[in-house]
């Protein structure tokens, strides 16, 4: 049982009950997904709270990096949605912050990946629109919509370019979210496949066992290839956030 | 939230326990086992649970990030800047400080260089001046003096003369009486002046 858990490449997203618990016929357990979210929600808390508890001048490392992060999330939203956006400041950077550590944490061995569960990402997307949706119907009321007729295309056209640009925007909190969480899924699968394969070409013994280190160095790149994308899908998941919520800012393009 | 009821409708109701053993089959083949059971990530049973403890843990940690964290950063970072253009502002005033310290430096310089110009001018004068006076006075002087003299010698001159006429007669006279013994003085007189005339 122990030797077939192992190479099960989907036993790691099983959600498993730690706390019960039932609300209104609704199952509101505590879940090692949950766990996981409070433990990313305190990793990154801890690491932003900690490395500028000095508030050195001269900053140290961690103060260094926590800057870092806050000054690249403040220059992508300043860029791409302009100084009106920093009111959303908060929000891209709490959204970055969950994703990315979420995302690395993932790859620490049995650890559960938040972001690997499509609702969580779909969730986090909508709320993406949401707030987009929301905003910019009570900034700019009809306005908005000029958003799905942009400036400078033919009258003629408009009607077409309207339906491309509808689809497009109800397809956004589809592709934010599948992105993030097939990446997440897919890497993770792959890893545990090649994984799996050094365990059970191990198990031959002789030609097997120097058979495994090929999948061996395969696991270790792929580990490394699994942090950038870690790190690329957080940054990709805010600076979509940052471009839709210009969207809200400046329908008009 | 609403996503809930259509994944639901979707995959019919299985419950967990046969989702956990119902996939032991392979490493090759993960797609058969995402059709055999159900998926986790798509079994809708775990989508309300996870959807509240998203919404409690990334609510806190947005209003974490919003009242603590961020303020905190923004503060540091805005202290430095802050820092940053009070140094070069307090530089740019010093430096201003310092020019304008080398100007004043300079123009008290060029003032000192004009007023010992003017003090040597002054002296020069001055000793010219003096110079002028004394050689004036030293030429009067001498002036007066070599009046005198000519005076003095003019003097000396018209006595001498006077001298020559007696001494002529009286030599006259005494050698009119060596000659013939007796001289008529006046006689001797008259032509002594009218020889000297």
């Amino acid at each position: 049982m122990a030797a077939a858990d192992k190479v099960d490449p989907i036993h790691q997203f099983h959600i498993n009950k730690i706390v019960p618990i039932e609300i209104g016929g609704y199952d509101l357990s505590f879940t090692n997904s949950s766990l996981f979210m409070v433990v990313t929600v305190v990793v990154a808390s801890a690491f932003l709270y900690l490395a500028t508890s000095g508030r050195h001048l001269v900053p140290t490392r961690w103060q260094s990096s926590a800057e870092l992060t806050y000054e690249f999330i403040a220059n992508m939203l300043k860029d791409s949605a302009g100084s009106q956006g920093m009111r959303f400041f908060p929000f891209v950077f709490s959204l970055f912050m969950f994703v990315l550590v979420a995302n690395l944490l993932g790859l620490f061995p049995y650890f559960f990946t938040v972001t690997s569960h499509i609702i969580v990402t779909f969730a986090l997307s909508v709320l993406v629109i949401g707030v987009v949706l929301v905003y910019g119907l009570a900034k700019h009321g009809l306005g908005f919509f000029k958003l799905f007729a942009p400036s400078g295309v033919p009258a003629i056209l408009i009607p077409l370019v309207a339906i491309i640009e509808v689809v497009s925007f109800l397809s956004r909190p589809v592709s934010l979210s599948v992105r993030l969480f097939a990446n997440m899924l897919a890497g993770h699968i792959t890893l545990k496949v090649f994984a799996g394969f050094i365990v059970s070409l191990g198990a031959l013994g002789g030609v097997g066992v120097a058979g495994a280190v090929l999948p061996l160095i395969m696991t270790v790149a792929i580990t490394g290839l699994e942090v950038l994308v870690a790190c690329l899908q957080a940054y990709v998941f805010a600076i979509l956030t940052c471009m839709y919520l210009n969207d809200a800012l400046h329908p008009g393009h | 939230m609403f996503v809930t009821p259509a994944y639901g409708q979707e995959t019919a109701p299985a419950d967990q326990g046969a989702t956990e053993t119902g996939i032991v089959i392979g490493t090759e083949v993960p797609h058969e086992a995402v059709e055999e059971g159900l998926f986790p990530p798509f079994n809708p049973e775990s989508f309300a649970s996870q959807l509240v403890w998203l919404a409690i843990t990334f609510g806190l940690f947005y209003l974490f990030l919003k009242r603590v964290a961020m303020p905190r950063l923004a503060g540091i970072v805005e202290t430095r800047s802050g820092k940053i253009a009070g140094d070069l502002d307090q530089a740019a005033r010093l430096k201003e400080e310092a020019d304008a310290a080398v100007a004043a430096y300079e123009q008290e310089l060029a003032q000192a260089r004009a007023g010992a110009m003017a003090i040597g001018q002054k002296a020069r004068e001055a000793a010219e001046a003096e110079a002028d006076a004394a050689r004036k006075k030293v030429e009067t002087e001498l002036d007066r003096k070599l009046a005198e003299a000519e005076a003095h010698i003019t003097s000396i001159k018209s006595s001498a003369m006077k001298d020559v006429g007696t001494i002529a007669e009286s030599t006259a006279s005494a050698i009119i009486e060596q000659l013939v013994g007796k001289a008529d003085k006046a006689g001797v007189a008259s032509a002594v002046k009218s020889v000297a005339g």
